[in-house]
């Protein structure tokens, strides 16, 4: 199945903005960071079609997945 | 310490002791004390019974990292309750070089003579002013550094101010040379009204800084430095993409406030975000990261140039462009950042400017998107006073009134900012309870909604919102008063230690013995003279609450507002 992986912020370095990922099934959000070399203390926000997500959920078809280091502003 | 009080009914200046009361007060601790203790709750906020006073923080001038904001407050035109509005640049740690507690300017000139006011060790000198009137905020800092010399504050106002305009602002020279706003509550008009076009400050041979206990001071500060290095937040986000990092990330979560609020997604959000941001910086040569005062560490501001190299604005911050971009569907940084600079220098806050074109957009004054649209009805009518401008440079909901629009984005007639409620309902909270009218800043429920800092709290379900939003208001009414900036709450939250290193260097620098009950309990002090102040100026419970149209569903998630009027009434109660 497919989902599309968004990165952001310094995960984009040498990596890409937005991918298509090919996955099999019982794919967790964890199994997608480590399939792109992404160290997981980097990763401080998941989100699964823009809602809250944790590391071990597992992602459907059609889903997108955007993932960010650590951000902050105001 | 002392206070320097400036009346201009009679052009008349003195210096008092500062009263004990006063001691362990800063920043927006001490101006909404003065304001509650001396201004009528009722006055015009343009007339000669309201007072426009400047205060450093607790901190302002020692060796604390980011510790130099500085407090403006009055009671607003804008909100018509009490404003505490703060800003950057090189003001408070001259104030408090100087030994100046609180700057307290009263009264009304009775002739229609324009001022300036002089700071220095000695005191304050009014002279007349003709020479910059009509001028916008660049020319006055740059001419006022010719006039005095490089090492010279400068607190000023645009043609905004001069116009006594609701989204006046009061701008102050930064360590560059250029400006940062103390931007919310139409501070700018007040200044206007007492004719005070700027004020300059000398610290030259200042008595300086008293810290009771030296050494344990500088224990606690390096401390609490190098706490904000090791978070990850303010040690490497900020300086690398600035706050504009945050489009991207609200944006995804659906709570990007998209053409007045009717989308949570706005299209053109990549080419406006922070990551484009940081690579047209790099490539135009600008500079991706310096600090707002001398001795900030977290460095999120930046210079942003022109496609030919050229200066164009500094300090671009998210909210500035969320709100002509996403809020007015423009897509084009480029624009968005010339839209920034003629704001600057006219001296009018880019949040309500904002708010009031998406109003003027509903209003078909301009079609939505059109950033040079914006561009022109700033420079053309807003700067120029024309009777289009002086409606505009009143805000949202005067420009409402004007054009009978309906969907308004304020509360207490102030611009909700970059968050939308319905999304992020922590941040709803704050927009409607805070004393200020809709402030991000005055309880900033995003850190646990979306950024994941300080806990995490569902920004889609309503538990728990109400009290993060308490919890986050009676934090920032105390750090308001240190003059630390907001964004040492990242550490603060984090880290135990940065939050005992603050309470440590109180006590170190005033010799007090201050525990976390008394951090707390300043800040609920803060709130509650801040409410009853409101109570006083005839705001009810019923001004505590979010605009009609957040009853209307968001997408992508659907999202409505749903927290009760009784929850929200309950949020500030002590």
């Amino acid at each position: 199945m497919e989902v599309n992986v968004k990165l952001f912020a310094t995960l984009r370095d040498g990596r890409f903005k937005e991918e298509k990922a090919n996955i099999n099934e019982n794919t967790q959000i964890s199994d997608v960071i480590s399939k792109y070399n992404i160290p997981r203390e980097e990763v401080k926000i998941c989100l699964i079609n823009g809602r809250d997500a944790d590391l071990n959920q597992i992602l459907k078809n059609g889903d997108t997945l955007s993932l960010f280091p650590p951000v902050g502003g105001g | 310490m002392k206070v320097y009080r400036v009346n201009m009914s009679k052009l008349s200046f003195s210096i008092e002791d500062v009263p004990e009361r006063w001691n362990t007060l800063g920043g927006r601790g001490l101006t909404s004390t003065i304001i509650s203790e001396e201004v009528d709750p009722t006055c015009n906020p343009l007339g000669s019974k309201n007072k426009l006073v400047f205060a450093p923080g607790l901190f302002a001038g020692t060796k604390a990292a980011n510790s130099g904001r500085l407090s403006v407050g009055a009671k607003s035109p804008l909100t018509g309750g009490i404003k505490e509005s703060n800003s950057g640049g090189t003001a408070a740690q001259r104030l408090a070089k100087l030994g100046v507690k609180a700057l307290i300017i009263e009264g009304m000139p009775k002739d229609d003579k324009w001022y300036t006011i002089h700071v220095h060790k000695d005191g304050v000198n009014i002279k007349e002013e003709t020479e910059l009137l009509g001028k916008g905020n660049y020319e006055v800092i740059h001419t006022i550094t010719s006039r005095y010399g490089e090492n010279t504050g400068v607190m000023t106002i645009g043609q905004a101010g001069e116009y006594k305009m609701s989204t006046a602002n009061i701008s102050v020279k930064d360590p560059k040379g250029h400006l940062r706003s103390a931007g919310r509550g139409g501070l700018g008009a007040v200044m206007g009204s007492k004719h005070i076009k700027f004020i300059s400050l000398d610290d030259n041979d200042g008595e300086g800084i008293e810290i009771k206990d030296k050494k344990k001071f500088d224990e606690a500060a390096k401390i609490f430095n190098k706490g904000l290095l090791r978070h990850p937040v303010s040690g490497e986000a900020l300086p690398k993409y600035g706050t504009n990092v945050l489009v991207n990330i609200l944006n995804e979560a659906g709570g990007l406030p998209t053409k007045n609020s009717r989308m949570g997604r706005f299209e053109g959000a990549e080419k406006i975000c922070g990551e484009t941001m940081h690579d047209i910086i790099v490539d135009r040569h600008g500079d991706t990261t310096h600090g707002c005062h001398v001795g900030c560490v977290i460095r999120c501001s930046q210079t942003y140039n022109d496609k030919d190299g050229n200066y164009l604005t500094s300090g671009f911050e998210y909210e500035t462009i969320w709100g002509f971009g996403a809020g007015c569907m423009v897509d084009d940084l480029d624009i968005i950042a010339h839209i920034d600079h003629e704001c600057d220098d006219t001296g009018i806050d880019t949040i309500d400017t904002a708010g009031t074109m998406m109003v003027a957009m509903e209003a078909n004054l301009l079609k939505w998107g059109d950033g040079e649209g914006i561009l022109n009805l700033i420079k053309s009518e807003i700067k120029s006073g024309t009777p289009l401008g002086r409606i505009l440079g009143n805000g949202p909901d005067f420009t409402g009134k004007a054009y009978g629009v309906l969907r308004v984005p304020t509360v207490k007639g102030q611009t909700m900012p970059a968050y939308d409620p319905r999304a992020v309902k922590g941040i709803g909270v704050t927009y409607a309870t805070t004393p200020m009218g809709a402030d991000h800043t005055a309880g900033y429920s995003v850190t646990a909604n979306i950024l994941k800092v300080g806990g995490s709290v569902d920004p889609l379900k309503k538990e728990g919102q109400t009290e993060l939003s308490r919890d986050l208001q009676i934090a920032t009414a105390s750090i308001d008063s240190t003059g630390l900036c907001l964004f040492v709450s990242f550490a603060v939250l984090d880290f135990d230690e940065v939050f005992i290193s603050v309470l440590d260097m109180i006590n170190a620098q005033y010799g007090v013995e201050w525990t976390k009950d008394d951090w707390n309990n300043m800040g609920k002090y803060v709130l509650t003279i801040e409410k009853e102040f409101n109570r006083k100026a005839g705001f009810t419970k019923n001004d505590d609450r979010l605009p009609e149209f957040t009853s209307e569903a968001i997408p992508p998630h659907d999202a409505v507002w749903d927290i009760s009027d009784e929850e929200l009434d309950k949020v500030l109660q002590f």
